[in-house]
């Protein structure tokens, strides 16, 4: 009697997980609604709308992250400037946002009222002409996607048709997300130098500093992440994802059966870069003010490692992977703020050489030998003996060892 | 069609830093013939592959194939041309299956938003299986590539060449490594495949050239040493001392 149910539990754990490794579009369809309910329910139910703010604020960097796993953990481009595009983004917005803020009544106590304060604390006596257009929303949504979107047009197509990349592409990212925070240090009357584009109030008359707009903002955020999430499923799961894989392993092999190579790596670098964009105007709306603190080189690599941490391939593992990384930074800043750079680069070490798919890369199957061995010897006292050879179908034995890319 | 031969290259030579890697050198290749390139290393053979593929810029010389001057042409617009070629080591995608390796390389969907929206046709499914069964893979369509024997490897990577129906395969070492039985199929495949277009093999095996090659030509130092039948090549003094001697 006791063969035929050698462990109820260990059995009924096998079939959970073996269930869970299935199918793997299955797979990814359960961890979208997990990710859906999490995002929609739990976080906006379970915390208190300052830390549901601080939540949205770390899920603008999945955006970021997400760019990141289509662009480096599938195509292979790692990028350390994605700061330039989430800063881009968060520029475009925080400019119309700035507008706003800045009609001549209330800002009728400076020299010359209806322009940003910081223009007028630098002697700028008329907008300048590239802020114009920044006082339509329209224009501006729009400028959000565009203007990044170039930028990563102008700077894949003038690397990759000169076979740039590698590390030489990551440096040259690296090297344009100096400057773009030099630039906008350096040019105060123009951009709000080192203090960025700060008392951000209203969005055409809505207040969004809020509780209320906390929260609507929030959910905005979580819906268009959400969509970059079905967006980049979509993406993996045709044939261009596979382009994109087939690219990261073997570049030659793809350009000698006649692929254009390098419009298809600029085409997800152009991707990435509007993601992170998408991210940084969220940034702006739910934190209310936009810096060069998160354009340059540290903030960049800093989103790099979310994704890493969350597993370079895996587009949900870039969504936890932030939010974890940015807690942790939350934390370690408030408590430890010394600490917080040696925690990241340790981070970094760690994602590198301990585990190269990040969470995403935890191995399901090995878990899950280690569990039902724990429960095996849980149990023992009941079965161990009434069978007289070891049971023959060993976990992990006869399932495909689930391997991430 | 292409008068006698579907590739001429005339009087090619390429320069690097002053070390002439291929010299004044003249080759053709026509159709329904297996051309073999042998030669010690060094003696240019993958140079003269990377010419014609768009690789490495020549210095001087035409490269000419179905008439039409393919000198300045990137790699990707001369394998739309009809030209295939398989590297020395085999380059499949390791995480890719069989199916997926074969069905990236037909030539359909080819930019990323026709890539996005690609869907798979049953025209894509006959062909990938019609390769497969040439290939010998057709029961490993939906493996990992990385899981693959290294023939089995090698075999695929010219099954993503023939998805695209080449006029001309330049295959850079096809059995080396292979296993004897893996190059007795390897000769009978590509002995099939020369029934519709030009192949030009470079190889080091010698039993293996002699069993495929309609004619052999020897390179050495950049240029050719010796042109013709196996049996006149392996008796020529000069071919022996440069490189069958040893």
């Amino acid at each position: 009697m006791e063969r035929a149910t050698p462990s109820p539990w260990s059995a009924r754990f096998r079939s959970f997980t073996a269930r869970l490794s299935s199918e793997k579009s299955t797979r990814e369809n359960a961890s979208f609604v997990l990710l859906a309910v999490l995002l929609l329910l739990v976080f906006p139910l379970g915390l208190d709308v300052f830390r549901l703010n601080l939540v949205g604020k770390y899920l603008t960097y999945a955006f970021v992250a997400l760019g990141l796993v289509l662009c480096w953990g599938y195509g292979g481009i790692l990028s350390l400037g994605q700061g330039v595009f989430f800063g881009l983004g968060g520029y475009c917005m925080a400019m119309f946002l700035k507008l706003e803020a800045s009609d001549p009544k209330s800002t009728a106590i400076q020299s010359t009222p209806g322009i940003p304060d910081f223009m007028d604390w630098n002697q700028l006596k008329e907008l300048p002409a590239f802020w114009v257009p920044f006082e339509s929303l329209p224009f501006t949504l729009l400028a959000v996607l565009v203007v990044p979107g170039l930028l990563a047009l102008v700077v894949g197509l003038a690397m990759f048709k000169r076979r740039v990349g590698g590390v030489y592409f990551a440096i040259i990212t690296q090297a344009i997300a100096s400057i773009l925070s030099i630039l906008i240090i350096g040019r105060q009357g123009y951009t709000g130098g080192v203090n960025g584009i700060t008392d951000l109030k209203t969005l055409l008359g809505w207040d969004i500093r809020t509780d209320e707009a906390k929260v609507i903002l929030y959910y905005v955020n979580a819906v268009l992440l959400l969509g970059a999430v079905l967006l980049g499923l979509s993406l993996i799961r045709s044939k261009l994802g596979r382009l994109l894989v087939a690219l990261r392993d073997k570049e030659e092999r793809v350009l000698f059966t006649g692929y254009d190579v390098a419009s298809l790596k600029t085409f997800v670098f152009v991707l990435a870069a509007m993601l992170s964009a998408v991210g940084g105007a969220m940034f702006t709306l739910q934190v209310g003010f936009m810096s060069p603190s998160f354009v340059g080189i540290v903030p960049s690599i800093e989103m790099v490692i979310c994704a890493a941490v969350g597993g370079r391939s895996s587009l949900f593992g870039a969504i936890y992977g932030s939010l974890l990384v940015n807690f942790g930074k939350t934390y370690f800043s408030e408590s430890f703020p010394e600490l917080w750079l040696f925690v990241i680069g340790f981070l970094f070490i760690a994602v590198v050489m301990v585990f190269p798919n990040g969470l995403a890369g935890l191995d399901l199957m090995k878990m899950r030998s280690f569990i039902e061995s724990k429960l095996r010897r849980f149990q023992k006292p009941s079965v161990g003996l009434s069978i007289p050879k070891p049971a023959p179908s060993r976990p992990g034995v006869t399932a495909a060892p689930r391997s991430n890319g | 069609m292409f008068g006698e031969f579907l590739l001429r290259v005339e009087h090619l030579s390429v320069e690097f830093d002053g070390f002439k890697a291929v010299d004044d050198l003249t080759f053709y290749a026509a159709k329904n013939q297996i051309c073999a390139i042998i030669g010690p290393n060094g003696a240019g053979k993958t140079t003269l592959l990377d010419l014609i593929t768009g690789r490495t810029s020549p210095t001087s010389g035409e490269i000419r194939f179905k008439e039409a001057d393919i000198g300045g042409l990137r790699e990707n617009q001369i394998v739309r041309r009809g030209i295939g070629r398989k590297f020395q080591t085999p380059s499949v995608y390791e995480a890719l299956t069989v199916f997926e390796n074969l069905e990236m390389a037909y030539p359909d969907a080819r930019t990323w938003l026709s890539a996005w929206s690609f869907r798979r046709s049953e025209a894509v499914v006959k062909k990938v299986e019609e390769v497969a069964e040439l290939i010998y893979l057709k029961d490993k369509l939906h493996e990992r590539a990385e899981k693959l024997s290294h023939g089995q490897k090698q075999w695929l990577e010219i099954g993503a060449l023939l998805i695209q129906e080449p006029d001309l395969l330049l295959l850079d070492e096809p059995v080396a490594g292979m296993s004897v039985q893996d190059r007795e199929l390897t000769a009978a495949l590509l002995l099939e495949l020369v029934k519709e277009r030009a192949v030009v093999v470079v190889e080091h095996d010698m039993d293996f050239v002699r069993k495929i090659a309609d004619r052999v030509t020897v390179l050495h130092q950049g240029k050719i040493l010796m042109e013709g039948k196996m049996d006149a090549i392996q008796s020529d003094p000069r071919v022996v001392e440069v490189y069958l001697g040893h």
